[in-house]
């Protein structure tokens, strides 16, 4: 055989969900700094997201959260070797081209900062780089994913330290899956129908304000470039598929609420992919400590003797709040 | 019956163990494919597959969980190990742009340099060539270290992406910077299991066990 033409292909969902792939049974932490960054990656952490402020303060400090300031982002890009993500807020386009620009290899469309879009998340399908979204169900999940995502995680309550969100939305995740999976594929249709609906809020508010009937046209885009139809379609494609796998298509995280080397472990044990720490770490009275405990949780979540050593002399976690006194839900952002 | 273990400490660890049950299947050959994180679970052991994930935590874990002297031992003894991507980079004897407490496992005579492609927008799907199959393979290379230098010629290349070496092998072990788990092509896959097995027939499975097993001990007992 001759000499190959080499034809590279960039920004294929392959190499999107396989960069997700790689970080699987690995911890991602929240860092705000170099110094934060390569106390994470000497800990074992298999990627950092890059903040401007971790989670916990965000609620403290109140205002707009927005993307962190790009030199932020740089200085922690050049900190370290692993993996860099950053966040930008639910629907903000030209904050993603930023990102992308910069080349921060994942973008998280995050909940945690202010919403920009009162309608509508980003048409990841349009980035070569890889996103990963919030989902509080199997409805957030399979939107985020169909409009692109390559990884998802759990929204939790970030910020809190407390994993309860957390464990509801990976219950609601799965038994949603396990309803699935006996339902008929007519069935299905109409649940791909159902969760089509938050689409059709913008065309719908349109003709309110015009006096018009709540309907839309065979071939009117709502969505990008998308009609309602194409919608349900490319949803009812991934229930089919997560029906068949019994799983998301994609790699799953959890996230918002991790505080402990039990709270991984209790997310590995209810089947998550790996874990992101936000407030957990550098909120904590021991950081290096704490990092590399969650790390080894993560990697032994199974074995309890191992979890008892690894769970000794690690400092105090973050505080932490019960989820009643919250004066705002972040995971209500984004649906 | 042969036992594939598949380093499982953090990385795209069930795409190799679904990836070496298809190709064992293909080949003919029984055998189970395990997820290997304990030292204990490298007894009658007959091939081991280093996944793609991140390798300053997979060097680490390693390190921790006392995986990484045995493996290096057996794989001194003749035992076939495959790594990609990350993996690539623990076979590695050079390593450019690791962190001071990265650990590797010396097997392949290569200089390999850490994420040489660049960062994840640069990620690439390319055909490749394989030296032991006529049809291109498809290449998927994920933030993917490049290996810049082949450090003698007992390392042997058996990938090419245009002209550049992108797979090699060195008697037993194989280094890609590729992710062939991540595709449905399991050639790469039975390659190296159809060359692992192949003292199956002739040894017998207890054989081939016993004098691999035996040679764990040996090391370990020397070391």
């Amino acid at each position: 055989m001759g000499k190959l033409h080499v034809i590279e292909a960039k920004g294929t969902d392959r190499l999107k969900r396989g960069f997700a792939k790689m970080v699987k049974s690995g911890v991602i932490m929240d860092v705000t700094n170099a110094e934060q960054a390569r106390i994470a990656e000497e800990a074992g952490a298999v990627s950092v997201m890059a903040l401007h402020r971790v989670p916990a303060d965000i609620r403290k400090a109140g205002g707009v959260a927005r993307m962190a300031p790009i030199e932020k982002i740089q200085e922690i890009m050049d900190a370290v070797t692993i993996p860099v993500m950053a966040k930008v807020r639910i629907g903000h386009v030209a904050e993603a081209r930023i990102l992308e620009a910069l080349g921060v290899d994942m973008i998280d469309e995050s909940e945690v900062l202010t919403p920009s879009d009162p309608y509508f998340h980003i048409d990841k399908r349009e980035f070569n780089v890889p996103f990963v979204c919030g989902n509080r169900n199997l409805g957030e999940a399979v939107r985020r994913i169909w409009e692109g995502a390559a990884m998802m995680r759990t929204k939790g309550e970030a910020g809190t330290g407390n994993i309860i969100e957390a464990v509801r939305h990976v219950r609601l995740l799965r038994d949603n899956i396990a309803l699935l999976q006996r339902m008929t594929d007519e069935q299905v249709y109409g649940v791909a129908e159902k969760f089509a609906e938050p689409y059709l809020r913008l065309a719908f508010e349109v003709r309110e304000i015009s006096g018009l009937p709540r309907h839309v046209l065979e071939n009117e885009p709502i969505y990008s470039h998308y009609t309602y139809r194409d919608i349900v379609e490319g949803l009812y494609k991934i229930l089919l598929e997560i029906k068949k796998l019994g799983r998301l298509p994609v790699v799953n995280f959890a996230a918002g609420g991790v505080a402990t080397p039990a709270d991984a472990a209790l997310m590995m044990e209810m089947g998550m992919d790996g874990v992101f720490v936000g407030s957990g770490i550098f909120k904590s009275s021991q950081p290096e400590k704490m990092a590399r405990a969650i790390v080894e949780a993560v990697n032994h979540w199974d074995e309890p003797d191992v979890l008892a050593e690894i769970s000794k002399e690690i400092g105090e976690p973050m505080r932490g709040q019960d989820i009643e006194e919250l004066e705002v839900r972040l995971e209500e952002r984004g649906v | 019956m042969v036992k594939v273990g598949v380093i499982g400490l953090q990385g795209d660890v069930s795409e190799h163990i679904e990836a070496a049950r298809k190709a064992l299947e293909n080949l003919g050959v029984a055998g189970e494919v395990v997820w290997l994180r304990k030292p204990e679970q490298l007894e009658g052991i007959s091939a081991i597959i280093i996944p793609g994930g991140e390798s300053t935590t997979i060097s680490r874990l390693m390190v921790k969980n006392g995986l990484l002297e045995p493996v290096r031992k057996l794989g001194e003894e003749g035992l076939p190990i495959m790594g990609t991507c990350a993996g690539l980079i623990m076979l590695s004897k050079e390593v450019i742009g690791a962190t001071p407490e990265q650990r590797f496992l010396g097997l392949l005579d290569v200089r390999v340099n850490r994420n040489a492609y660049g960062r994840q927008v640069d990620s690439f799907e390319a055909p490749i060539r394989l030296a032991f199959s006529d049809e291109p393979f498809p290449g998927v290379f994920i933030r993917a270290p490049r290996i810049v230098e082949l450090l003698n010629d007992k390392v042997k290349p058996i990938a090419w992406l245009g002209d550049r070496v992108v797979g090699v092998e060195q008697d037993n072990v194989i280094g890609l910077e590729f992710h062939p788990e991540l595709t449905d092509d399991t050639r790469v896959h039975e390659y190296f299991l159809g060359r692992s097995c192949n003292g199956e027939s002739a040894l017998g499975a207890g054989n081939l066990r016993g004098r691999i097993f035996r040679s764990f001990r040996f090391s370990l007992h020397f070391h």
